[in-house]
């Protein structure tokens, strides 16, 4: 299954992305210029973590305008599979592919280490090899990573991940990962690809991309 | 001639200005006035420093590149290269910490990159006052954010470096940056060559901002700093991070590129002048050429705005197309500025006249050094005497107060504002050096900071040496080979005889602790004139260092492992001296550190042997706070308590709080006892006791000094900061 990783400008986690899909889980995978315009027979599309367009006015809000979003958006509404890791959640809730809003952090500071999290949901291209319930440990590293929605009540069935334990950031019903209605476009703020390998401490993030390639 | 106050404003003295006129051989115009000014700042220009730097060992088996380049170089393996450089930037920080925090970030960062290497890592040796002082938390909130802001947006990890906060740094607090880069292609150099060729300025448009920054660092602070503000630059990680990519790129696909160089310190100024000046070229330059943010501005400013997130390039002519569509790509100026000349001056161009040509060697070669004229300062003998070391009633309070005390408690509130882990190398940071893995490669690097301004402050010579065994230490006790150093020194006025004696004495001690430890120095930086109306900095010299693990199978790391390990301490322990028991208990810090070298030498050799043999479960050096903080530290780290009961000549506050170098604990199988007895035999090596329980129990001379839960620890360890800050 071939992967595709979105490259804006300030994206800062597309090589680690590429390592993990190229050399942990031995998948083809190859970078997308966000002004090509074109997905070009991709299956799984990756809009990874990083300050595109230096978080400036906004995380993601520039990114969204990028000509390959446009591609991105057909891609979604075909069925495509989106995965949307910290700025690329950011971005996905910018361009409207993902419900709610990514806020400040509440103790307005950055935040760098590991966070304990819960798996809601299996039954998702992006989580069916995890369990139910399973808690695992993953790194975040963001600075608006505080989720928001109106009426949390409208995506109750489309939470994935949730903090367990502590909050770090004050999202709504410790919500740290949603899908869309459609269980085709996911994003989540920790990074899975930095706990996909047993020398950095954790492989709690690998099924991420594991579910990915056993869904096609 | 000029009036003594337009010397004044460029920090320029009459004897200087004599010199440049009979260089010239006529008076300077106002632009060539202003770029040699520059140039020939403390900053830029290393007046007081140079002599005394030449006593630094500086080659090595590993070494291609030492100082004198935009960063030193060493070679790993046959096709990598690892580049380290550290720089300060104490001056700005002082003023606006967060902008002066971003921009030692990123000019550290660009001097990386300058050696065509991509930056891998990044380090922050920190300094600050005391916490209890509200400007000190402002300080360091703001230098902390801006470390965060800037190196967080350019996906570089912030993975290690140290803090300590002491009073005499609560105007100058220090922020010095230690960058690593890894180059598997062209190495690159920051040299112009070729007459013709063609001078591209690539990044940033130029502003006004930071007009005189290298002369303003090379000034004490007074209360009209702060109108110095307009010195101090502003940083966009963005365009730093477009900047990496596309220079990185365009050594990648082309060979058009013959040199780089970051503009830093005096802009346009110093990058031409010392690419010429390495190249043995001269250079012209057309300032209407150059992209400007801000309308209006003279020749003068252009050639040394301080503007920041700008390179230099000098590529073949004719094939600048090749090169501007990449830069293109990423958004950013691209822009011809100038060209190689044969003639070895720098001419500056306005319109197609010429309004100013120096001498290149005037600005780089020629720029005065001025012997020191050191002085032992007569406080020093009272320094190195304590009169009565406090008594103490309850150790246990004295451990608790120590490690929940900001200069050995847990930095995490600090690290984990920073991206620590983005390029996911980063296998273990926060307890001594800090391990990163090279993708596709079998060993490890270790990397770390140290440096004691205590000790220096009373003992200039032991404290240097100090700096780079506890580095060197540091990364034996995580199974690392020291390879290199990259420093920092940072002191007071160098004009001052007994700053200048500190400054001697502590690059002596460095430079003969680098020589006995067979480690090389690739690079460094100095900073002069850290003080104020109040306060001087504790001579503050900083060793970067960096280290290979041969396999990862030989990482060693100083958390217990196992309950029923045996501990032992290799070394002597003791000496109060210079300790933190003793700053924070007297409110001075009185008597002498000590190093024994030569054991220091045996020790680290040994050490190492024992690692990689796999005998030893932990190793944790001993040094702030002694003994009692080190225990305490591996059992956090370990969530393992420990079971001590010794017998000792030393006085109770000696054993646990004494700074004595070279000491470490180690934790050993105790079926590798005899093993371990064998290699160390000939040096102090002494059972201690062994891992055990839930609880720091120590027992000396059959009397129980400490009893406390591992867990009461770490609760107290983790709020040293945070309970200032939050």
């Amino acid at each position: 299954m071939n992967f595709g990783i979105i490259v804006f400008p300030g994206s800062n986690c597309e090589r680690d992305c590429f390592y993990v899909i190229k050399d942990v889980i031995e998948q083809p995978v190859r970078f997308i210029w966000h002004k090509e315009r074109d997905l070009n027979r991709v299956d799984c599309v990756v809009l990874p973590g990083g300050f595109s367009y230096g978080d400036y006015l906004r995380s993601g809000a520039i990114a969204r305008f990028s000509p390959i979003m446009e591609a991105v958006r057909n891609f979604a509404e075909k069925g495509g599979l989106v995965l949307g890791i910290c700025n690329g959640f950011q971005i996905l809730t910018e361009a409207g592919l993902l419900p709610g809003a990514l806020g400040r952090n509440k103790g307005l500071r950055f935040i760098c280490r590991y966070v304990s999290l819960r798996v809601e949901r299996t039954d998702t291209p992006f989580t069916r090899d995890y369990r139910e319930g399973e808690i695992v440990r993953m790194p975040i590293a963001h600075n608006e990573g505080n989720y928001y929605i109106d009426d949390v009540s409208t995506i109750k069935d489309q939470i994935i991940l949730r903090y367990y334990g502590e909050n770090p950031n004050g999202s709504i019903d410790n919500i740290a990962g949603i899908i869309n209605k459609e269980g085709n476009v996911f994003g989540l703020m920790p990074h899975p690809e930095r706990c996909s390998e047993k020398i950095l401490g954790s492989e709690d993030g690998r099924r991420i991309f594991t579910s990915i390639v056993r869904s096609l | 001639m000029r009036t003594k106050e337009e010397l004044e404003r460029i920090s320029m003295s009459l004897e200087e200005y004599q010199m440049v006129k009979s260089l010239l051989g006529r008076e300077p115009n106002d632009l060539e006035l202003g770029m040699i000014a520059v140039m020939w700042s403390e900053h830029c220009g290393y007046k007081h420093s140079k002599k005394t730097l030449r006593l630094f060992p500086t080659t090595g088996t590993y070494v291609l590149q030492g100082p004198g380049e935009n960063a030193g170089v060493i070679k790993l393996d046959d096709d990598l290269l690892l580049v380290m450089k550290m720089e300060s930037h104490n001056h700005p920080s002082a003023i606006e910490p967060y902008q002066g925090a971003a921009t030692g970030v990123g000019g550290i960062v660009r001097d990386i990159l300058a050696m065509g290497a991509r930056p891998i890592a990044l380090l922050d040796s920190l300094r600050f006052g005391t916490l209890d002082d509200s400007k000190t938390r402002y300080l360091f909130s703001g230098v902390v954010n801006g470390i965060a802001g800037y190196g967080n947006c350019i996906g570089v990890p912030t993975v290690g470096g140290e803090l300590g906060f002491e009073k005499p740094y609560t105007d100058n607090p220090l922020v010095n940056v230690m960058c690593v880069g890894l180059s598997n292609g062209r190495l690159m150099r920051g040299k112009a060559s070729g007459v013709g060729n063609k001078l591209i300025l690539v990044g940033a448009s130029t502003g006004r901002d930071g007009i005189h920054g290298a002369t303003f660092a090379s000034l004490e602070l007074t209360d009209e700093s702060i109108e110095r503000r307009p010195s101090v630059q502003a940083g966009d990680p963005f365009m730093e991070k477009l900047l990496i990519e596309a220079v990185l790129e365009a050594i990648e696909k082309s060979d058009a590129i013959i040199g780089i160089q970051d503009m830093g310190a005096a802009g346009i100024t110093s990058s031409a002048s010392e690419m010429a000046g390495r190249g043995g070229v001269g250079v012209e330059i057309e300032v209407t050429k150059v992209p400007q943010r801000e309308r209006g501005m003279s020749p003068e400013e252009i050639m040394i705005s301080e503007s920041q997130e700008r390179m230099l390039l000098c590529v073949e002519r004719g094939k600048e197309e090749e090169i501007q569509s990449i830069f293109e790509k990423w958004g950013i100026n691209f822009a011809v500025i100038g060209e190689v000349i044969q003639d070895r001056v720098i001419r500056v161009k306005e319109k197609g006249k010429t309004v100013g040509e120096i001498p290149i060697d005037i600005l780089t070669e020629k720029v005065p050094a001025y012997d020191l004229k050191p002085k032992e300062p007569k406080e020093i003998k009272r320094l190195q005497t304590i009169e009565n070391i406090p008594s103490i009633e309850n150790y246990e309070d004295v451990i608790l107060r120590l490690l929940g005390s900001p200069n050995c408690s847990s930095s995490h509130w600090v690290y984990e504002q920073y991206d620590h882990m983005v390029e996911t190398n980063t296998i273990s940071i926060g307890t001594g050096a800090s391990v990163l893995r090279i993708k596709g490669k079998d060993y490890l690097l270790g990397v770390t900071t140290d440096g004691e301004g205590r000790y220096c402050y009373i003992d200039p010579y032991t404290g240097g040496m100090i700096a780079v065994a506890e580095a060197a230490r540091n990364l034996i006790c995580i199974g690392a080979e020291p390879l290199a150093i990259t420093d920092g020194l940072n002191f007071g006025n160098p004009e001052d005889p007994e700053i200048a004696w500190y400054f001697v004495e502590a690059v002596k001690g460095m430079s003969d602790a680098a020589k006995r430890l067979n480690i090389p120095v690739v690079g460094g930086n100095v900073s002069f004139y850290n003080e104020s109306e109040d306060y001087t900095v504790y001579p503050t010299p900083i060793v970067g260092m960096i280290g290979r693990i041969d396999s990862i199978k030989h990482l060693c790391s100083p958390n217990f492992k196992k309950e029923g390990d045996t501990l032992y301490i290799i070394g002597e322990p003791g000496n109060i001296g210079g300790s933190i028991f003793i700053e924070e208990f007297t409110g001075e810090v009185k008597g002498k550190p000590k190093l024994d070298m030569e054991l220091e030498v045996r020790l680290q050799s040994i050490l190492l042997k024992a690692i990689r043999m796999g005998l030893v479960k932990s190793a944790n050096d001993v040094s702030r706070g002694g003994l009692a903080i080190a225990l305490a530290e591996s059992s956090i780290w370990g969530k393992l308590g420990v079971d001590i009961d010794v017998n000792t000549n030393l006085s109770k506050v000696e054993f646990l709080f004494g700074e004595a170098q070279p000491v470490v604990i180690i934790s050993v199988d105790p079926e590798k006892e005899k093993e371990i007895e064998e290699l160390f035999k000939d040096m102090p090596l002494k059972k201690i006791g062994e891992v055990m329980g839930n609880n720091l129990k120590i027992v000396i001379n059959g009397e129980k000094v400490a009893d406390i839960e591992v867990s009461e620890l770490e609760r107290v360890w983790k709020l040293g900061i945070e309970r200032w800050m939050e």
